[in-house]
């Protein structure tokens, strides 16, 4: 897609803005709106039109994206219902790491009605990082119907794969050293106002070195 | 939480995570492919000295729907009967390499013991010991109650929200027979209570355990009264268990003058259907003794949800397998008992 390679290039794309407490804004709620206007665009281009699409976003914070790209692929789409597009996958009990963490809460997963089974499913997750989340998303689909395609829509690429799986759709290619941590903050997700400074949370992608990051964590 | 043994030492968290686990185990057995992989290459080992055919069946079922490997073991054609004791047959498991044993025994305290003697390394769950405690029947009790329930609009609607993360606060359950040797009625008391609810245990006085006085429920001899009066949510049959029942008598040994007198007072029928509020629901664990403590009516009416119970069971068993041997069990053990 015009977002560039799936493999991040070396040079670094990003400056720090204040290296001091380590954390780095990569995108803000105006970037992060555009990159999702732009990504709905591709997904009506590639496929020719929506009416086939489903979007299913992976908790958490696929969710919430899943759902802005919904609002914005009707906009582009007259007719089109968001509600009628958009759901959930869970993949928790697909993981292939299950037995390396403490358990995890189980999510829930949610169809649109119309259910999968010949349609174009495009998974959206926020940040798109060794691919096993993928893997355990297309292992959970081929539990719950057949859809015609697959596709993949991911807000930051920060590369790193271990997997063979590259995104038809990304906000940001985010090129990183394994000791970063990509977090991405979203007002649905994470809303309440930050405790320190009392001000209402805003949409960001953000940089930092590990292990300071409490939110998102990038080791998907 | 390493092992599952007892309801009266489980936090109010811990329960309401099962719960909301299992209602998301019960969305996916809604689906065309019901099995999962999560607990693949994890060993489940059934351990029942006691007779039991829904348990068993319901464990067995949930440890292949999250693909794990079940051993059913029961004592009857086994070295059991042979004499070997539990502390042999624990041992065995252990050279097997049972991640999980679901244990159920005549003696009250045999899983406590399996769990805390260091024979096995594996998670303990109790699926019902002697006249003690028996955790995932009253979790699925509780997970039917919170599913028909809560979230109901105050104007007692049927439409049932979402009633995930929550309690049974404020609701009213009436637990009604043979109390005496149900380790249900015991499980259920301590875990319904955990999560809010009243409960009250009706039963005949020869039939209500000795030490009733300290458990955290009302009792009462009179079930039209309490069905009259408390306008429970839930009412909760217990079977009347004959077969503990010894001495000579009618059927009923000498706890009741016989059947039908117990029947009268104490059975749910037609009747006291009437009595119940629009929403209550009807709840037996099973199996039922029809025309005993349940009449055909009661137990086929539309407010009984008898049947959704069994299917509960699976779903929270899943949730319990789950949580026991999804995680990483060495920085569980480290942290935890």
């Amino acid at each position: 897609m015009s977002s560039g390679p799936a493999v991040p290039s070396s040079e670094p794309t990003v400056t720090p803005e204040d290296p001091s407490d380590g954390v780095t804004t990569v995108l803000g709620e105006a970037e992060i709106a555009r990159a999702l206007t732009r990504i709905a665009h591709e997904v009506v281009e590639r496929n020719k039109g929506a009416h086939d699409v489903v979007l299913l976003g992976i908790p958490t914070r696929g969710v919430p994206l899943a759902e802005r790209l919904a609002e914005r692929l009707a906009t582009i789409e007259p007719g089109l219902v968001p509600a009628d597009v958009v759901g959930e996958l869970d993949v928790t009990m697909y993981r292939d790491d299950l037995h390396r963490h403490p358990v995890r809460t189980i999510g829930a997963t949610r169809l649109p009605a119309s259910g999968i089974d010949g349609k174009v499913v495009v998974l959206v997750d926020d940040v798109l990082f060794s691919g096993r989340t993928i893997r355990a998303a297309l292992d959970a689909i081929s539990d719950i119907g057949r859809p015609r395609a697959v596709q993949l829509a991911a807000l930051v690429d920060r590369g790193h794969r271990e997997l063979p799986i590259r995104p038809d759709y990304v906000g940001k290619n985010l090129p990183t050293s394994l000791s970063e941590r990509v977090s991405v903050r979203l007002v649905e997700t994470d809303g309440s106002p930050d405790d320190a400074t009392g001000e209402p949370v805003t949409d960001a992608v953000l940089i930092s070195q590990r292990p300071t990051s409490t939110s998102s964590e990038g080791t998907r | 939480m390493k092992h599952l043994l007892s309801t009266a030492d489980l936090a109010r968290a811990d329960a309401i995570r099962i719960l909301d686990t299992a209602a998301q185990m019960a969305a996916t057995q809604s689906r065309e492919i019901k099995k999962l992989p999560t607990l693949r290459g994890r060993t489940v080992v059934n351990l029942f000295f006691e007779d039991s055919t829904r348990t068993r069946i319901s464990f067995e079922t949930a440890a292949k729907r999250l693909s794990a490997d079940v051993i059913n073991f029961s004592a009857k054609g086994s070295s059991v009967s042979k004499g070997e004791s539990l502390k042999d047959t624990a041992l065995t498991l252990q050279a097997m390499g049972a991640d999980a044993v679901v244990i159920r025994h005549q003696a009250s305290g045999a899983p406590h013991t399996l769990a805390h003697a260091g024979w096995v390394e594996a998670a303990v769950v109790n699926a019902g010991d002697g006249m003690h405690q028996h955790p995932t029947q009253a979790l699925l009790d509780a997970f039917t109650m919170r599913r028909h329930l809560v979230g109901r609009g105050a104007a007692g609607a049927s439409i049932v929200g979402d009633p995930t993360g929550q309690d049974l606060a404020g609701l009213r359950i009436a637990v009604v027979g043979d109390v005496l040797h149900s380790r249900v009625a015991r499980s259920n008391v301590h875990l319904l209570h955990t999560l809010g609810a009243q409960v009250t245990l009706v039963a005949p006085p020869t039939l209500v355990p000795v030490g009733v006085e300290t458990w955290p429920c009302d009792v009462s001899y009179h079930l039209d009264e309490v069905l009259a009066e408390t306008a429970p949510d839930a009412v909760m049959m217990l079977r009347v268990q004959r077969e503990r029942m010894s001495g000579s008598g009618a059927g009923g040994g000498a706890f009741f003058p016989n059947p039908l007198e117990y029947t009268r007072n104490y059975g749910l029928d037609g009747r006291r259907l009437a009595l119940l509020p629009d929403h209550t629901i009807v709840m037996h664990p099973g199996p039922m003794n029809r025309g005993l403590e349940i009449s055909a009516e009661a137990a086929d009416s539309p407010r009984a949800v008898i049947v959704e119970q069994v299917a509960n069971g699976v779903a929270v068993r899943m949730a319990v397998l789950y949580l026991l041997l999804a995680g990483d069990a060495s920085k569980e053990r480290a942290g935890l008992e």
